[in-house]
């Protein structure tokens, strides 16, 4: 069975240490990841932009590239979201429409195929600090990734979980939005971080790294010593820590 | 018409002023707070929210799939009922009907309920040319009034204000200091619009819902007001967009479910009206006279449109403003328009054609999905916003920076060979802005972005450059898959193959 890792331009570029993480986990769980090296981008920022036709110029890299796979992972519960938008975005053409209905049924988040797919609910990790965690929208409300993350956490030895006053509410990126609309975004992720260190929590994870970059970069501005990591990251590291 | 007491032309503009303004963001954050939470709790408490929204959400599409047959319905029924209906396509045309119903009555005074079509077409002042003196009667629009703003948001149209200010206003009106005492200011404002209703000429109301089976109207209110402005003055104008008709009594049930418990948390709303034509003779009151003006004003506009009929499907609740995020921090006024939120910034572009004065609007809204999510009738308002965005692109109306920036974007992302490329020259160039790990430069389009954070540096070897090494590395210590782990996986992409779209996509 072929399960291919969808990197996201992001993971790529600026985050490699989480799709490492992702492929050592499932390594450990027997499932070698395939990496079609012809993707690029999703193309969500030209899609949220509107610019849709270069959103489908850089979408066809994404359909070609896992045109054979039997499943699709990616570490980010927005970049899968956006598959599920490529039905629309090609509704059109429909040699791509077709193509863009088989992903979207072969689209998984990373925690989604864990729990949901691969059954898998412990991966044997502990992880002695107190951690908080962040519901990233496009995960939790258009995937609707809600209670996986949570359940893997509970199984995480030593894990504290506190709670993140307002977690559902955005954090502010928004991809161009954040950009755009500074002064509304700086306001957003400012109350973020607030209440990420109003969590005293020693460690803030998520499932995407696009709001994650946005926390983590308004804590550093901030001078907050929170360290903040993708969830495949800390299981990956809790197993490790585990095994030692 | 962008008219809110500043010179302020764009939403970022608009939002810097109410981002800079404390005591509104304050308020506004404390009771979208208070109703947000309330509305969850109340959801909850229901328990079966889901079905109850599906079922709204279907009542709506039927009706508006079928609202030309539906509005005549409506229409025969009320006109059989002895009121005067009127259709208004414009603004313009709604105002008209309206003045002349005020001359031909002689009116003098006019005691309105809380109504945010009357708003759309900015009745007051038009009343007020023809020296007719419209007092609003709900709390919350009298005290707007007074202060001569407009709602800031469709069920509470003052909650950028707190109690000191509001106090302030209502003792410049008494000519007396009045505590900022919640009782005492509510007291106040009692007695004076007492002596309103008793005066008034004409009571006119917006409506929540029209039923289309007996031609009657219903409102939905706390106060009591709209109560005395439907029992008191001898003529009745309501207005009403077109599209706030429901077939049935029946269906009413569903919507009394679920508008309070959206908007306030409630589980009823304090004051239900249901009012079918003017006095009759064993009546004991009731207007003797009343018109119902259905107003279009764009809406028709909405129909046929795929994208964007959905729109017609609000119920004016005022949950998404609630739950967004971005107008929690910018408050009402800053969307520009009647209408605020996430639903104010899809109906005002679309209310008004999509012409390129509201073209800015829909950026405001980080694509959160906070606003469907709450929505009881099920509105995609976060696609919406982005269809809206697009068709301001294939419009030619796109910045030339931007639409430089994403032709850019397409070019290196279109093809994985220009992708490393691009990424390996970022590498290198990135040397010289990176400290430290991150990049802190304020400049250029990113100025804003850096304002607030610091940018982490690429990685110094991409994910891709990595991959040759990880996975001689992950082969070496492949561990054996457990057999029901594979069986599952099995499974799940067999069952795939009679699954129509995607798993979990809301």
């Amino acid at each position: 069975m072929k399960v291919s890792l969808f990197i996201t331009c992001l993971g790529d570029a600026l985050y490699p240490r989480v799709g490492e993480a992702m492929a050592r986990l499932l390594a450990r769980n027997g499932v070698v990841l395939d990496f079609p090296r012809v993707q690029t981008c999703c193309g969500q920022p030209a899609f949220n932009s509107g610019y849709w036709k270069e959103a489908r110029t850089t979408a066809r890299t994404i359909l070609e590239a896992f045109e054979d796979s039997d499943f699709v992972i990616s570490p980010s519960g927005s970049c899968t979201g956006m598959i599920h938008h490529y039905p629309k975005l090609f509704e059109n053409e429909p040699v791509w429409l077709e193509k863009a209905e088989n992903l979207q049924r072969k689209s998984y988040e990373f925690t989604q195929f864990l729990v949901q797919v691969m059954g898998i609910t412990d991966v044997g990790a502990s992880f002695p600090f107190k951690v908080t965690y962040h519901p990233s929208c496009h995960g939790s409300r258009l995937l609707g990734v809600r209670e996986e993350p949570l359940e893997l956490m509970r199984n995480v030895k030593g894990l504290e979980l506190v709670p993140l006053p307002f977690a559902e509410d955005c954090c502010g990126f928004g991809g161009t939005f954040a950009v755009k609309m500074a002064d509304i975004s700086g306001a957003m992720v400012t109350e973020k971080t607030d209440h990420v260190l109003e969590s005293e929590a020693e460690v803030l994870v998520g499932l995407d790294m696009a709001c994650l970059m946005n926390i983590a970069g308004n804590l550093r501005y901030r001078g907050g010593a929170v360290r903040v990591i993708h969830l495949a990251e800390l299981l990956e590291e809790g197993v490790s820590r585990h095994d030692r | 018409m962008i008219d809110r007491g500043t010179t302020a032309s764009t939403v970022k503009e608009r939002a810097q002023l109410a981002l800079n303004d404390d005591f509104l963001r304050k308020a506004v954050k404390f009771t979208t707070e208070r109703l947000r939470n309330g509305k969850e709790a109340a959801a909850e408490q229901h328990g079966n929210w889901e079905e109850w929204r599906e079922r709204g959400k279907q009542i709506r599409l039927h009706t508006i799939a079928y609202l030309d047959y539906y509005l005549n319905l409506f229409a025969d029924n009320a006109r059989a009922n002895g009121v005067h209906v009127h259709f208004a396509e414009t603004a313009d045309e709604a105002v008209k009907i309206t003045l002349a119903i005020a001359e031909h009555r002689g009116a003098r005074s006019v005691v309105k309920s809380k109504s945010m079509v009357t708003e759309e077409l900015h009745l007051n002042r038009a009343l007020e040319s023809i020296g007719v003196e419209a007092v609003e009667t709900d709390l919350g629009e009298y005290i707007i009034q007074l202060a001569g703003e407009t709602p800031s948001h469709i069920i509470i149209p003052a909650i950028h204000k707190n109690r000191y200010q509001i106090a302030d206003l209502l003792s410049a009106e008494a000519g007396e200091i009045l505590p900022p005492d919640t009782a005492i200011l509510a007291g106040f404002v009692r007695r004076k619009l007492r002596e309103k209703f008793l005066e008034a000429d004409i009571g006119m109301t917006g409506c929540n819902f029209a039923i289309a089976e007996t031609g009657s109207m219903v409102l939905f209110e706390n106060e009591g007001n709209a109560r005395m402005v439907t029992t008191v003055p001898k003529t009745q104008i309501t207005l009403m967009g077109m599209e706030r008709i429901i077939p049935s009594w029946a269906d009413l049930e569903v919507m009394a479910t679920l508008l309070p418990r959206s908007a306030t948390g409630q589980k009823m709303t304090v004051y239900m009206s249901g009012i079918t034509g003017p006095k009759r003779k064993h009546d004991a009151d009731g207007p003797e006279e009343m018109h119902i003006i259905i107003v279009d004003n764009g809406r028709s506009l909405q129909l046929g449109d795929p994208e964007f009929q959905e729109l017609l499907n609000c119920i004016r609740c005022g949950a998404c403003l609630n739950a967004c995020p971005v107008y929690r921090h910018i408050g009402g006024h800053a969307y520009g328009g009647t209408y605020s939120g996430p639903i104010g910034a899809v109906l005002t572009p679309a209310l008004n054609g999509n012409v390129a004065e509201w073209d800015d609007i829909a950026n405001a809204s980080s694509l959160c999905g906070a606003c469907y999510e709450a929505c009881p009738v099920k509105i995609p308002l976060h696609e919406m916003l982005v269809y809206l965005r697009r068709r301001k692109v294939e419009a030619g109306r796109g910045s030339k920076a931007e639409s430089l920036g994403m032709k850019g974007f397409a070019a290196v992302m279109g093809g994985a060979r220009r992708y490393r490329t691009a990424l390996k020259l970022a590498q290198l160039g990135q040397k010289l802005v990176v400290r430290d790990g991150g990049i802190r430069m304020k400049v250029g389009p990113l100025k804003g972005w850096s304002s607030y954070r610091v940018t982490p540096a690429l990685a110094d070897r991409s994910f891709r450059q990595r991959w040759d090494t990880l996975e001689q590395e992950i082969r070496s210590g492949l561990s054996e898959i457990d057999p029901t782990v594979q069986k599952r996986m099995e499974q799940k992409r067999q069952e795939r193959g009679q699954e129509q779209g995607g798993h979990g996509h809301a």
